[in-house]
């Protein structure tokens, strides 16, 4: 666990785009919710309606809240243009400002209902204006109400935001998702303790501020407000020091070979002379539509999810006429350009372990649909909701006992622990090989190619230094080449290499 | 003095919430200088009466007269700070310090009230003008509601209300701020109406007392008349409880 001391020195950017994003969705939250109070604690509709609505979206996961702004901001572009940003900072502020309004706006509204009656009768007889009212009386006397409330929003949002990594705003939760996806835990445990860090000093300074509020003391709120001014300003500067003109944004989704393709391709377009950047960690549908909208200018995605997903195709016409169709499809839909394929297919594929697959006589998905009610699957979080799984289901029949959902990375340690019998794996994985699992035929061709394609954005569709950085990666990376980078990302032993690394390896491979 | 212009006239002045009648139509006029003590028993509507004074209470009907003008007519905090007003619940701002309390309705008009006209506000309630920077909450009960007159005298009115101003208090502390309190009208020539329960307060602090019930005024005398056996049923069975208590505490002195 050294390794995380050399970690957290490079995680300051991450740090900073953190302070900013959580501190600009508590003080959103802050301007919507306490006015939303004063009108609430005169309006008992206006109070139902508001604390309903908050404690509504309270009910709704931060990650789908998170994902949930990408279509809604896609849509609001018919009427702001095409200039609305749609991935990174504005759909993570509007999602954790909402989430961080209840807290808020309950405790500022229940400070105002408990305020002492007599004291509200003898602001109007001592003849009090309803605005002095609210200032001289009403706001000091809930301010540390309202503090608490403002402490709570603080440590969730500051918590919350780690999630904005999927949405593709950089965050505390970059090393977070990158390494759980590497199984780098060194990196997973760094992020969760800068962003704790982070928690616990704001939530202190905070408190001193609701102290000094409370006690009247004015250097106390007035030092620990100017420490909080302090840190953000620090971020800021921070931030606006690092930004410069548009660099070539890369996607990766959730899996590590995402991971090493996405360094792969930055560091082609780093040797001809480009500025790049990262979004790591993204969900799957939302890359497809990022890079559609140019807010993502490159990405690594796979026939077979553009053929079920976006096609919504269930037949399978074969491996060429699928690239060709999806690649004209591409084009004419969405102006994006399929700069090829990269030679290699990470097709879904059900595995088992061998012991268990010679035990119970299974070779085949049909072998596999017999002694299926007594076995329990394992997918990937999306699996089970995708039309492959419901073609493959529906081709053979497969009824199981359990369906179960892990983490990729997960899956197969849960393989090896008997916790899943079959499991959907990738073909390009290099645990297969070295788990020596049994790889279940597919008779019927259920399930369609996958082969990796290489897309680029409308934006940089025509851009003939970007395409001739890339080309020669069309057609260069072998089945066996991958595997063996995911692999070396993925093994735990001291052949462990990060997906830079691994990226570096495997261009040396494919002969780059 | 009953020959001038009354300072103010309720002008069948009815308070309706709801279902509830709480002021049935009171018409009287209260002349400047005097003390009026206005007496019933709870929900009697006495306290809404009180209120339609400074407007933190609206009449349904009819009108109330300060200085010959509809009161509905004044801007509500401009009225408010030019009548002084005690409540029950003394209604101190916690958060604010002892001058400050007293200072806040000069304050709230722009003007800044000086240290030495402080210490003799608080001098004038019988208070140590040390008491100036402490906090309410550092206060006995007592000297919280001396804040309270004090604080409803800063701006100099002329006409002082006061909601059940003692009823929080021990009978001891009572006693000496009712008498403080009558010294002082008579002192600044105030004008003052008291809702009070206590018909022995009323009769030694006023010289004219209304009795309510059931939201009607349904007496109207001095309380020399009043212990002569004036006023009617209601005001009588109010005035019989302090008098059997004396006469009680008489007859067991007569018999030690």
């Amino acid at each position: 666990m050294g390794a995380i001391w050399e970690i957290l020195p490079g995680l300051g950017d991450k740090l900073a785009a953190h302070v900013v994003l959580s501190a600009s969705a508590i003080g959103l939250a802050m301007v919507i919710a306490l006015p939303l109070a004063v009108w609430a604690s005169r309006s008992q509709m206006v109070s139902r309606i508001a604390l309903s609505f908050a404690s509504l979206v309270q009910t709704i996961p931060a990650l789908a809240l998170l994902a949930l702004f990408f279509p809604l901001l896609l849509s609001l572009r018919a009427v702001f243009g095409e200039g609305l940003p749609t991935l990174g900072f504005l759909p993570a502020l509007m999602a954790l400002t909402l989430y961080a309004l209840l807290p808020i706006l309950r405790n500022a509204v229940t400070a105002q209902a408990n305020l002492d009656p007599g004291v509200l009768e003898a602001a109007d007889g001592v003849g009090m204006t309803k605005w002095q009212k609210l200032t001289l009386v009403e706001a000091p006397l809930s301010a540390p109400f309202i503090m608490a409330g403002i402490r709570t929003a603080s440590v969730w949002t500051i918590g919350a935001a780690t999630l904005a990594t999927t949405i593709g705003q950089p965050s505390l939760g970059d090393p977070i998702f990158a390494g759980l996806q590497t199984q780098n835990w060194a990196l997973v445990l760094a992020g969760c303790l800068v962003s704790a860090g982070l928690a616990l000093v704001a939530d202190w300074l905070l408190w001193w501020i609701e102290r000094g509020i409370d006690e009247r003391k004015r250097w106390k709120w007035a030092g620990a407000l100017a420490v909080v001014a302090l840190g953000i300003s620090a971020a800021l500067w921070a931030q606006s020091a690092g930004s410069e003109e548009r660099r070539i944004v890369i996607a990766s989704k959730q899996f590590s070979e995402q991971y090493i393709l996405a360094q792969l391709i930055g560091a082609r377009l780093e040797q001809a002379g480009y500025a790049v950047e990262y979004r790591d960690g993204l969900g799957s549908a939302v890359v497809h539509s990022a890079v559609a909208s140019s807010a993502i200018d490159i990405s690594v995605d796979y026939t077979g999810t553009i053929w079920t997903n976006y096609l919504k195709r269930a037949d399978n016409p074969g491996r060429e006429a699928m690239y060709e169709t999806i690649a004209a499809w591409e084009a004419r839909k969405n102006g994006v350009r399929v700069l090829g394929r990269l030679g290699f297919e990470n097709a879904y594929a059900f595995a088992m372990r061998a012991d268990r697959a010679a035990a119970l006589g299974v070779a085949s998905l049909a072998d596999l649909a017999a002694v299926a009610p007594r076995l329990t699957v394992g997918g990937d979080p999306e699996f089970f909701e995708r039309p492959e799984w419901i073609a493959v289901r529906d081709a053979y029949g497969l009824r199981f006992a359990r369906n179960r959902n892990f983490a990729p990375t997960f899956m197969y340690d849960a393989l090896r622990s008997g916790e899943a019998d079959v499991i959907s794996a990738y073909t390009s994985d290099g645990r297969i090989a070295a788990d020596r699992l049994v790889v279940l035929a597919d008779p019927k061709g259920a399930l369609p190619s996958y082969d990796a394609l290489l897309m680029l954005s409308p934006r940089i569709a025509q851009d003939r230094g970007v395409i001739a950085a890339l080309e020669p990666l069309i057609g260069a990376i072998t089945v066996e080449a991958m595997r063996e980078a995911n692999l070396a990302v993925d093994r735990e032993d001291a052949g462990k290499l990060t997906p830079k690394q691994a990226a570096a390896k495997l261009a040396v491979k494919a002969g780059l | 003095m009953e020959q001038s212009a009354p300072l103010l006239e309720f002008d069948h002045v009815v308070c309706r919430f709801g279902e509830v009648t709480a002021v049935g139509g009171v018409a009287c006029a209260i002349a400047a200088g005097s003390f009026v003590a206005l007496v019933g028993a709870s929900g009697s509507g006495k306290s809404t009466l009180l209120k339609t004074v400074n407007t933190l209470a609206v009449p349904s009907a009819g009108r109330v007269l300060f200085c010959g003008e509809d009161v509905a007519g004044l801007k509500p905090a401009g009225l408010r700070r030019t009548v002084g007003y005690v409540f029950q619940s003394v209604g101190l701002f916690p958060h604010f310090s002892v001058a400050e309390n007293i200072a806040i309705g000069p304050r709230l008009t722009g003007e800044k009230l000086a240290p030495a006209r402080i210490a003799e506000l608080l001098a004038l309630v019988e208070l140590d003008p040390s008491l100036a920077a402490r906090m309410p909450d550092e206060l006995s009960g007592g000297q919280r509601q001396r804040v309270g007159v004090a604080r409803a005298l800063a701006g100099g009115p002329e006409l002082l209300l006061m909601d059940e101003p003692f009823g929080a208090l021990d009978p001891v502390t009572r006693d000496a701020l009712g008498r403080k309190v009558r010294e002082l009208h008579e002192a600044l020539g105030l004008t003052t109406i008291m809702v009070t329960h206590d018909m022995a307060e009323a009769l030694l602090l006023a010289d004219r007392v209304l009795v309510m019930d059931q939201g009607q005024l349904v007496a109207d005398e001095s309380p020399q008349a009043l212990l002569a056996g004036a006023g009617g049923d209601v005001a009588q069975g109010l005035v019989a409880v302090p008098r059997q208590q004396a006469e009680r505490l008489a007859a067991m002195e007569s018999r030690r």
